[in-house]
C-alpha cells in the first residue's frame, strides 16, 4: 500500500516535474544535465522528506536541490576531465528560481525551444512529447508506429542540435512570433490528437495527452492572446467536450450523428464557443479557428438532424481555400451529402477513396456509408471491407466489423 | 524499464589509448550511477582469452576454449540499469568511460511471459 508521502511525491511529480525541468534547463543550460538533476531532486526528496517533512514550497526545493546536485556532479566529473570551469560558472549563477512568473515563462521557453523551426518536424514532436508531456521514448515510438531507437535518435540529435547550434532558450520576439507560433500550434495539435485518436493499439482514448495539450494551449493563450491560439484552444475544447460520448461502453467509436449529446461537456463547449467568436471577430483567424467554428456548429445542434449543414459546408469551403487537403475535401463532401443527399457526394468521395486517400480507412468507410444510404449493399460491403483492411485500431475495426455484420443481416 | 548496457571494445586498445579510462574513473562512474538509484548490477570482465563456451546438444555437453565468436571488439563489461526510457538509458550508457574508446550497446531487457 502506498504511504501518503509516496502519493504526495507522485502527485508532485505529475504536476510539477515538467515545470521543475523547464526551470532547470534554463538554470543549467543543458537538457541532459537538467533531466539528471530532476531525477536526483526527486530521489533526494524520497530520502529526506520522510525524515524532515515536506518543504513549504516543494517546487522551489526541487529546483534548488536539483541545481545543487547537478553542480556537485559536474565538480565530481571534473576530477577526470576539464569541466571545472563549467561547474564554477554554474555555481556562480544566481537565480530567483521559485518566482512563479518566471517558472511559467520557463515552460513557454521550453515549448518554443522544443518546437524550434531549426529542428525537423519529427524531432519537434518527439522532443515535445518527451520533455513537456513526459512520455517515454517507448510510448512515443508506439504512438507513431516506429522503433524506440529511431525516436531515441531523433531526441538525441535534437538535443545535440539545440546545444551545438546554440538554439536559444527563450520566447521569441514579437516580430518572429507568427511563424514560430505556427510550429508550436502544429505540435500542440498533434499532441492533442495523439491523445484523442491514438494512432494504433487499443488505448484509443488517452485523455492525459489531450488535457496536457489543452493545458499547453491555455498557457500559450495567457501569454499570447492571438486569434489562432484561441482557435486551436477552442478546437481542442470542443473536441474534448465530446469525449464522454465518442466511445461506446465496449470501446467502439460512436459516430457524431449517433452520439448521446446529453453526455457532451457543456462547460467546455461554452468556453470553446466564446473563444471561437472572439477569434472570428479578430479577422486574423486561420485554419484552427475555421475547424473550431465547424466543431462549434455541431456542438450547438441539440441532435444530429438539427445541425446547420449548409453553414458547415460554407466553413469547409473557407477551410479548403485556406488550406486545401484531400481530408478536408472528404469532410466537405460528407457535409454536402447531409445537405443534398448521398448521391450528390458519391462521385467525389469515390474519387478521393480511389485516389489521394486510397490508404485512408475513413475515406472507404465514408464511401461505404453513402452506398449504404443509397441502398447499394454490395458496394457498401466492398467499401467497408477495404476500410477494415486499412484500419489499425481495435475499436475502429470493431466498428467496421459491426457495420459489415449489419449489412449481412439485411 | 531495465536496460543492459554492454560495453564492447578492442581489448588491445581499451587501456592503451590516450583517451582510455583508468580504473578509478570507471569505479567513480559506477558509484555515481549506483547513487542515482539506477544501478542493478555492473561488472568488468577478464579478457576473452579466459572465456569458455559451453553448449548442450542432444544432451551432450560440448566445451570450447575461447569466446563463442571471434570479433574485432570484445565484451569488456556491462551495466544493468533501471531507466525511465531508452533516452535515459542512452544518457547513462554514453557516460560509461569506456564508451570513449569502445562502444556501448544499449538493449532493453525483455520481461519473460510467465
Amino acid at each position: 500500500m502506498p504511504t501518503p508521502l509516496t502519493e504526495t511525491l507522485s502527485t508532485l511529480y505529475r504536476d510539477e516535474s515538467r515545470r521543475v525541468l523547464a526551470t532547470l534547463i534554463r538554470l543549467l543550460g543543458d537538457f541532459d544535465l537538467a533531466e539528471e538533476a530532476l531525477h536526483e531532486a526527486f530521489r533526494i526528496a524520497m530520502e529526506q522528506w520522510p525524515r524532515d517533512g515536506v518543504p513549504a514550497n516543494p517546487r522551489a526545493w526541487l529546483v534548488s536541490t536539483g541545481r545543487f546536485k547537478a553542480i556537485d556532479n559536474l565538480r565530481r566529473q571534473a576530477r577526470f576531465d576539464s569541466l571545472e570551469h563549467h561547474a564554477e560558472q554554474l555555481a556562480a549563477l544566481s537565480a530567483d528560481e521559485a518566482d512563479a512568473d518566471s517558472v511559467e515563462d520557463d515552460r513557454l521557453r521550453l515549448i518554443f525551444t522544443c518546437c524550434h523551426p531549426a529542428l525537423g518536424a519529427d524531432a519537434q514532436v518527439a522532443l515535445t512529447l518527451r520533455e513537456i508531456c513526459d512520455l517515454s521514448t517507448e510510448d512515443i515510438a508506439r504512438a507513431f508506429l516506429t522503433t524506440p531507437s529511431t525516436v531515441a535518435q531523433r531526441i538525441v540529435r535534437a538535443k545535440s542540435k539545440i546545444r551545438d547550434a546554440g538554439i536559444p532558450y527563450e520566447v521569441p520576439s514579437r516580430n518572429e512570433l507568427p511563424e514560430r507560433l505556427d510550429a508550436v500550434l502544429r505540435v500542440i495539435y498533434l499532441v492533442f490528437n495523439e491523445g484523442y485518436f491514438a494512432s494504433s493499439g487499443d488505448s484509443l482514448t488517452r485523455s492525459h495527452l489531450s488535457s496536457e495539450a489543452i493545458r499547453l494551449g491555455r498557457l500559450l493563450l495567457e501569454l499570447l492572446p492571438e486569434a489562432e491560439v484561441m482557435g486551436l484552444l477552442a478546437l481542442m475544447l470542443l473536441n474534448e467536450a465530446r469525449r464522454p460520448a465518442r466511445l461506446s461502453p465496449s470501446g467502439e467509436p460512436v459516430l457524431l450523428s449517433d452520439q448521446d449529446r446529453s453526455l457532451w461537456l457543456t462547460d467546455l463547449i461554452s468556453e470553446g464557443d466564446t473563444l471561437v467568436l472572439q477569434a472570428l471577430r479578430s479577422r486574423q483567424f486561420g485554419v484552427y479557428t475555421l475547424q473550431a467554428a465547424i466543431a462549434a456548429v455541431h456542438a450547438e445542434a441539440a441532435h444530429s438532424e438539427a445541425t446547420d449543414w449548409p453553414q458547415i459546408v460554407g466553413l469547409y469551403d473557407a477551410l479548403l481555400q485556406a488550406a486545401p487537403s484531400p481530408v478536408v475535401a472528404l469532410n466537405r463532401a460528407v457535409a454536402v451529402a447531409m445537405v443534398s443527399g448521398p448521391q450528390a457526394a458519391l462521385a467525389q468521395v469515390q474519387a478521393l477513396a480511389a485516389g489521394d486517400l486510397a490508404d485512408y480507412h475513413l475515406a472507404h468507410a465514408a464511401e461505404a456509408d453513402l452506398h449504404r444510404r443509397l441502398g447499394d449493399n454490395a458496394a457498401a460491403r466492398a467499401a467497408y471491407e477495404r476500410a477494415l483492411k486499412l484500419a489499425q485500431q481495435g475499436p475502429d475495426r470493431q466498428f467496421l466489423e459491426g457495420r459489415l455484420r449489419e449489412l449481412s443481416a439485411l | 524499464m531495465k536496460y543492459l548496457c554492454l560495453v564492447y571494445s578492442n581489448e588491445q586498445e581499451l587501456h592503451t589509448q590516450p583517451d582510455s579510462p583508468k580504473d578509478d574513473e570507471c569505479f567513480a562512474y559506477a558509484q555515481a550511477v549506483q547513487e542515482s538509484g539506477r544501478m542493478l548490477a555492473a561488472e568488468a570482465l577478464h579478457p576473452v582469452e579466459t572465456a569458455t563456451t559451453v553448449r548442450m546438444r542432444g544432451g551432450k555437453l560440448s566445451i570450447t576454449d575461447g569466446p563463442f565468436a571471434e570479433t574485432k571488439e570484445q565484451l569488456a563489461g556491462f551495466y544493468l540499469i533501471e531507466a525511465r526510457d531508452l533516452n535515459e538509458a542512452i544518457q547513462i550508457g554514453a557516460k560509461i568511460p569506456a564508451a570513449r574508446v569502445g562502444c556501448v550497446e544499449v538493449r532493453p531487457v525483455r520481461e519473460l511471459d510467465v
